[in-house]
């Protein structure tokens, strides 16, 4: 069982990382909703690092008015399972 | 970023890469070469095009397609350049337009797409890509209505995507070769319309 399934709304984490992340930074902070997951893969956070650490991957979807403030398009970007926390 | 590669400094530090592996033992100039020689001799957009011609003229492949790229791919012997990551296509309706972008770096299936164009690697099209699509594809030439939802795919991940573009009208009798040829790079980018 994964953390979240499809639907489910989430929001990137806010932080910066000190190291290497595949988490882009317009989208931290940001709410968006779990379109499906795509697999299991290596964190890549840790993995830099030489520390294995497999994680779920989900495609979330963003709106743009979300991420800019304004837009009507969507954007869809894959987040490793701690990339994110639950959304109110 | 291509082009004039020989001059720039990241060719350089490439070579002093190569150099050091090879030193190290892990891996042979014949090895490198061998690798540099399959993308270039069977990287090509022909290879997409030739899936998106498939999938048009074949609703059960578009099924297959949409469902598993890298099974999809591998049916038309394009397994072995797509292995290592997880092919995803994306299809273009009359009310959805799909687009790709890779913001961190510059990833896309180079086997089915060929080597990437240089804007694609560009910071003007990675930044802009996912906040203005609209006004991106307006300048490649791609007018959308107002009322055509557009998707950007950041590959961020160890996703891949392709572009399912929109089959076009009155094509109905072509052959798949001859559809395939109608495929351009940018159609499987999406910053055309096919």
């Amino acid at each position: 069982m994964t953390r979240f399934t499809a639907g489910a709304r989430v929001r990137a984490r806010a932080a910066d990382p000190d190291g290497h992340t595949r988490l882009p930074g317009y989208a931290r902070g940001h709410i968006g909703e779990v379109n499906e997951v795509r697999a299991t893969w290596q964190l890549p956070d840790e993995a830099v690092r030489g520390v294995s650490r497999a994680e779920p991957v989900y495609a979330v979807r963003f709106p743009a008015a979300e991420l800019w403030g304004s837009g009507s398009h969507s954007v869809i970007i894959d987040m490793w399972e701690s990339y994110l926390e639950e959304a109110p | 970023m291509s082009g004039e590669h020989g001059e720039l400094p990241v060719a350089a530090r490439v070579r002093r890469l190569e150099e050091r592996l090879i030193a190290a033992g892990l891996a042979t100039d014949a090895e490198l070469d061998g690798i540099l020689e399959r993308v270039f001799t069977s990287a090509s957009p022909v290879n997409g095009a030739q899936m998106v011609a498939r999938a048009w003229t074949d609703p059960a492949y578009r099924d297959r397609l949409l469902a598993d790229g890298n099974a999809a791919a591998a049916e038309l012997g394009f397994g072995p350049g797509t292995q290592g990551y997880l092919l995803k296509a994306v299809e273009n309706t009359p009310t959805v337009h799909n687009m790709i972008v890779c913001t961190l770096c510059s990833c896309y299936p180079t086997a089915l797409l060929g080597p990437s164009p240089s804007w694609y690697k560009s910071f003007a099209y990675r930044s802009r890509a996912v906040r203005e699509p609209r006004a991106v594809l307006a300048e490649f030439g791609l007018e959308l209505p107002d009322s055509t939802e557009i998707r950007v795919w950041d590959a961020n991940s160890e996703t891949r995507y392709l572009v399912l573009p929109l089959q076009a009208e009155g094509t109905d009798e072509m052959g798949e070769d001859e559809l395939a040829s109608l495929v351009t790079r940018n159609g499987l980018i999406g910053t055309a319309s096919r």
